[in-house]
């Protein structure tokens, strides 16, 4: 096992590499001075030249780039032009509310969409498994921003004084803030990648409740991310209902099963350890490659319920042309993406002894 | 195209045989359900596209001066005094029949799918042709470009590339085609992988048929199916991409009809107009819909190897 945890890390190297040559080159694309692109039309010439000089602007591609990943390395990832204050700061403060969007789209989407998967194949070709699966391909067609707002219109306006009402934007409800980590644990002087560490907590929901004991707050957010979690997980839902359905009625017809039952185990055992356990490999592949449709829909999903993730300050940057940003989370996003997907290869062949032995 | 679609010919034996695979697939896919579905949505829609001008009431981009703005739908059949004139998806934000404007965004959508996906199936058919073909460190290359590319979730990606390009309709149509080429150069380089030392390709070589003949005479009947049904699903997935960008304000310009703008602009009237984010929203999902709906049927019916594997 170890020894395929490595030879994935290893092959994962060219792909990072990739990225960080994308990340790298996507500023490099853009028209016009480097200098005004990344610092913004009002720079000085002084400021230019500093800038040029610090980030080995003048010096050949090659160099450039070897500046570039050195400079990540010490986690300097620029300063964005429009809040003049360092982009590393900015992915603490705003990552932890996209990965709490997904993670929270991602337990909706697999709960339910394997729930619906089972029932659908258990009941095959009754009215249950067409409706099903018609509301499944209704589910992969729409729009995620559509639903969004369809969703914030029907529970935060049409069911508005019904116990059903759930906020339809923003984090927190009015006047609830995080407490800062650095401050209620007294230490404001830390840099570099302590500061980082510490506000990336502290903007946890979570983590942050677990330190400060504040569990209102955890129900707050809880509650304001019910809705945005329903938007983006639909998708997802549907997708895995599906493959839980196809996966798992293959299974059933395999000869192992009919032993299992043979034997006399009560179906639902069948089902749940000896069914399901072959019918997951498929299912967890589509779990690793929606993550991607997961993190693109929070970037939609945040704009539509003004939520401070990522994706709004990436959809901002981009408006605004705050290359620096646009970069920086460009980068942090795709890192993400390739470790979730090194998570789900690695638990295939948990799932698989043979992958591991391939 | 009788040698066209060999894959499929050894499910046909016991069925009639004077047929042709094409046509006997084409049979098929009359007779499959979802197929159906997908191919009347999608005859709406095409006719609704080209018969646009005659469908539509009003100009989609003329503003109408004796209207309020935002003003909710007027059907006289569901009681709207008759004295007033009819809107049946209501008034937009800048006083414009948003019924017209639903309708001429239909022409947009099917323009949007089919341009970014012909892009990415020509480009990436290419690229992997090239790749499997050549083989070796130019293959190699090739294919790590094709992994970066896919490391990125596709719309962020094509949302970085807008960055670069520049706001604006076209730069977000690019930004689609580029990101959907990898999966197209998998499909040809696995197919001319292959079917490249298979004996009538090397006879063909032997013969002294060049590259490009053998790329389209001998490798893509072999690729014709899968790339029929993913280039489908593709078309819904650079219909979705695509009103995604626009909605954030990185694709379509104002006042174009375009779904995800039209969605966009009016987002935040959802609580007092809700008619206007309803519409555009239904029109997109009809659309991708209908898509899938072919796509699927297309799969089953062209390709049983993958049926039951989802889009993508």
């Amino acid at each position: 096992m170890i020894q395929f945890i490595t030879r994935r890390l290893l092959l994962l190297l060219p792909v990072v590499i990739g990225i960080l040559l994308v990340t790298f080159t996507i500023v490099r694309l853009i028209p016009g001075d480097p200098c005004v692109v990344m610092l913004g039309e009002k720079a000085t010439r002084e400021k230019c030249d500093e800038f040029m000089a610090r980030y080995g602007m003048d010096k050949p591609i090659p160099v450039q780039f070897v500046r570039y990943l050195s400079n990540l390395a010490q986690g300097d990832f620029g300063n964005s032009l429009r809040f003049g204050r360092p982009v590393v700061d900015l992915i603490a403060e705003r990552l932890p509310m996209t990965i709490e969007l997904t993670i929270g789209a991602m337990l909706f989407s697999t709960f339910f969409g394997i729930l619906l998967g089972i029932i659908s194949a258990l009941k095959r070709n009754t009215i249950i498994d067409t409706v099903t699966m018609i509301l499944a391909n209704i589910g992969i067609s729409m729009p995620v921003f559509w639903l969004g707002l369809m969703l914030a219109y029907v529970f935060a306006l049409l069911l508005k004084d019904t116990p059903f009402f759930i906020p339809p934007s923003a984090r927190f409800s009015a006047g609830m803030t995080l407490t800062s980590l650095a401050k209620y644990w007294g230490l404001e002087n830390v840099s570099g990648l302590q500061k980082f560490i510490l506000d990336f907590m502290s903007n946890s929901v979570i983590i942050n409740v677990i330190f400060t004991g504040n569990w209102k707050i955890l129900k707050d957010a809880a509650w304001h991310l019910i809705l945005p979690s329903v938007a983006v997980g639909t998708i997802p839902l549907a997708i895995i209902a599906r493959m839980t359905r196809s996966s798992l009625l293959e299974v059933l017809g395999l000869e192992y099963i009919r032993t299992a039952r043979a034997k006399g185990l009560i179906e639902r055992l069948v089902i749940a350890k000896h069914a399901m356990r072959n019918a997951m490999i498929p299912i967890v592949t589509i779990i690793g490659i929606e993550t991607g449709a997961l993190l693109s829909g929070a970037v939609l999903t945040e704009t539509v319920f003004t939520l401070p993730g990522v994706g709004t300050a990436l959809k901002d940057a981009i408006l605004g042309r705050d290359y620096p940003v646009v970069q920086g989370f460009t980068l942090v996003i795709a890192l993400i993406f390739v470790f979730v997907n090194l998570v789900v290869d690695i638990s295939y062949a948990y799932l698989d002894p043979r992958i591991r032995l391939e | 195209m009788s040698e066209t679609l060999k894959p499929i010919a050894e499910n046909n034996q016991e069925q009639y045989t004077r047929h042709s695979p094409a046509q006997e697939a084409f049979r098929r896919l009359l007779r499959h359900r979802s197929a159906q579905a997908g191919m009347i949505m999608l005859g709406i829609l095409v006719f609704i596209a080209i018969f646009a001008e005659w469908i539509a009431p009003y100009d989609p981009i003329a503003l109408i001066k004796t209207v309020k703005r935002r003003e909710p739908p007027c059907v006289h059949l569901l009681g709207c005094p008759k004295d007033k004139e009819q809107h049946i998806f209501g008034i937009d934000g800048n006083s414009r029949d948003l019924f017209s404007r639903v309708i001429f965004g239909s022409r947009l959508s099917l323009q949007v799918g089919l341009a970014t996906i012909s892009f990415a199936i020509i480009v990436g058919g290419l690229i992997g042709a090239i790749s499997g073909f050549l083989g070796g460190w130019v293959d190699n290359i090739i294919m790590r470009i094709m992994d970066v590319l896919m490391a990125f979730p596709s719309l962020l990606l094509a949302i970085a590339i807008v960055a670069v390009l520049g706001i604006g309709l076209i730069n977000a149509l690019l930004a689609i085609g580029i990101v959907s080429i990898p999966r197209f150069a998998r499909l040809i380089r696995s197919t001319v992988l292959s079917v490249k030392e298979l004996d009538y390709v090397q006879a063909s070589r032997a013969l002294g048929a060049s590259p490009l003949h053998i790329l389209f005479n001998r490798v893509l009947p072999n690729a014709i199916s899968p790339l029929i049904v993913q280039g489908t699903l593709g078309i819904a997935t650079a219909i979705l991409d695509a009103a995604a960008l626009s909605f954030l304000g990185l694709g379509a310009e104002k006042p174009r009809p375009e779904w995800g703008l039209m969605l966009g602009e009016e987002r935040n009237s959802v609580f007092n107009a809700p008619h206007l984010v309803f519409f555009p929203g239904i029109a997109i999902m009809f659309t991708v819909l209908s898509f899938n709906l072919l796509g699927d049927g297309l799969r089953d019916v062209l390709d049983p190897r993958l049926r039951g594997s989802t889009r993508g």
